[in-house]
């Protein structure tokens, strides 16, 4: 951050002698001390998980989601400003019921991230406003494509991805990432390797002590009977987008936190 | 009411006599007008409520006026978790009401990801303010529609029509089955009290019959229907089992009595 009160970095949309767009990289700074976003690409279907840190004991549990339903086959979770996630996923809502009444089909997961991409670059090029602070994982599934997963950053450039992360452990979390044999692993098991790759991440940074709330949801095959008997490459169904049930989320979370401290005991031993 | 869904909501001839376009002074056109006929449509849905839910049937085919157009028409729709809405009347009114309104409202509740859903009550109650606004802005939704779900831990079923007009009752009919379908209904469903009294299996016979009784007399029916089976868990809002049985044929349906019948259509006696 040499470049700080050379001035270039007081207005959006302003370039610096060097061509960089000093806001935009702030924003993913905001990005970068939010709790942990990730998402996993499965054979069946997607899953998405925060990291959701506990402000006060006072909050009521469940309270300030950061993942969205966008609409039936696909969902939203974020890491950065809660504010402006809320909006996002409210433009993106907007964007995917327009496309249902020009189109009368539900939109591409990829044509979503499209215009969401293009939404959050507009806010990288006028003085009167400023980008969002958000990165958000797009997961959908679709009869084309089957299982997709997307990544919007705030300067408006988004990727697919077999495994997405963002946010304060994103570093951790995609290590942990890669060494899955993604996408051919079920949504099932893809909740337990969630579970995990955000229990290490929050144990990675400095907010290890603070008591987090791990947020989760699926989008998965709205006919299991579409998905049923398939044992290899992506089932390509229609999927529905739902919090993963309470007791599932659970046992991820209680499995996670064994295998975690099984790991630790491990190095110590050899340590 | 009159079984012509092109009668609807209007004053009858034989009664007032035809409308005096006079009033409209210079202009006999008249006002502005929206849709002011229903152009391919649907007849009747029937309904009945037994112990532990209710039963609605509606027959496969959209009519072009006297011409059978369409014989694999949907008129039953799946809403949500807890309830069945079934239409008559203009077939094009009805799938605006289903595939833009009922989809986008069910799918505008999921955002809020509180583990509660529409129920058939919720449905009924959005249903009935929209076709009311549609009557007032004079151009209304050319539908009868009844709402058959489960809600408060009791079996629902209620109708909303084009007028915005509302009731309930434990048995219902829209169209033709208004006059034909109800009167067998009420033999077994008097009045709310006698509800507990009929078993899922008495209703869907009931149904059965009454779908082949409007087939015999109704001309714009067919013998092709779906029935659904909403049945739910006595004294909870716990999620209804729906049972959607699409493609039904009449059973023991037989045109053999009319043989001897002579001098309609074509036949010279």
């Amino acid at each position: 951050m040499t470049s700080i009160g050379t001035g270039y970095d007081l207005s959006n949309s302003v370039f610096s002698p060097d061509g960089r767009n000093f806001q935009v990289e702030y924003a993913a700074k905001a990005v970068e001390n939010g709790g942990t976003a990730v998402g996993i690409r499965c054979r069946d279907g997607v899953v998405l998980a925060v990291e959701k840190l506990v402000q006060s004991k006072l909050l009521v549990p469940g309270s300030n989601k950061r993942i969205g339903t966008v609409d039936r086959h696909m969902g939203i979770a974020c890491a950065g400003l809660i504010p402006d996630a809320r909006h996002f996923i409210s433009r993106a809502r907007t964007e995917a019921s327009s496309w249902r009444k020009n189109y009368h089909t539900p939109i591409p997961v990829s044509s979503l991230s499209d215009r969401m991409g293009l939404y959050a670059q507009a806010y990288t090029l006028y003085s009167s406003v400023r980008p969002f602070g958000v990165t958000s994982i797009i997961g959908g599934m679709d009869e084309e494509h089957g299982p997709t997963l997307w990544m919007v950053e705030p300067s408006g450039v988004g990727w697919g991805y077999y495994g997405a992360a963002t946010g304060r452990g994103r570093q951790a979390a995609k290590a942990e990432l890669e060494k899955l044999d993604l996408p051919n692993i079920s949504v099932e098991e893809g909740v337990k390797h969630a579970a995990r790759v955000i229990l290490i991440a929050h144990g990675d940074n400095s907010n290890k002590d603070k008591d987090f709330e791990l947020e989760m949801t699926w989008v998965r095959a709205a006919d299991p009977a579409a998905a049923a008997g398939q044992t290899e490459g992506p089932v390509k169904a229609m999927g529905k987008h739902e919090p993963v049930p309470k007791e599932l989320v659970e046992e991820a979370e209680r499995q996670a936190r064994e295998d975690v401290k099984g790991d630790e005991e491990d190095e110590k031993m050899e340590g | 009411m009159n079984h012509f869904p092109e009668a609807w909501g209007r004053p009858r001839d034989d009664v007032y006599g035809s409308y005096d376009r006079s009033v409209f002074g210079h202009d006999a056109a008249g006002p502005t007008q929206h849709t002011q006929q229903p152009i391919v449509t649907g007849t009747s849905v029937v309904a009945l409520k037994f112990k532990d839910g209710v039963v609605i049937a509606a027959d496969n085919l959209a009519s072009y006026g006297s011409l059978a157009r369409f014989n694999d028409v949907e008129r039953l729709r799946q809403v949500g978790t807890h309830t069945i809405v079934g239409a008559s009347g203009d077939v094009s009114d009805m799938q605006f009401l289903y595939e833009k309104q009922l989809e986008n409202l069910i799918i505008a509740e999921d955002y809020q990801e509180d583990g509660h859903g529409l129920r058939a009550k919720h449905i009924y109650s959005y249903l009935s303010r929209v076709m009311y606004h549609r009557r007032s802005k004079m151009d209304p939704l050319w539908n009868v529609l009844l709402v058959a779900g489960w809600d408060d831990g009791k079996p629902f079923l209620a109708s909303a029509d084009l007028l915005g007009t509302t009731f309930s009752s434990p048995a219902l009919a829209s169209g033709f089955g208004a006059h034909l379908a109800v009167p067998l209904l009420r033999r077994i469903a008097p009045d709310e009290a006698s509800v507990a009294n009929i078993t899922r299996e008495q209703a869907i016979k009931t149904i059965e019959e009454c779908m082949k009784v409007l087939f015999y007399r109704d001309a714009r029916s067919m013998n092709k229907y779906t029935m659904a089976i909403v049945t739910g868990k006595e004294g909870t809002n716990d999620e209804p089992d729906i049972e959607i049985q699409k493609d039904v044929s009449l059973k023991q349906q037989s045109w053999k009595f009319a043989e001897k019948i002579r001098g309609y259509g074509a036949q010279t006696v």
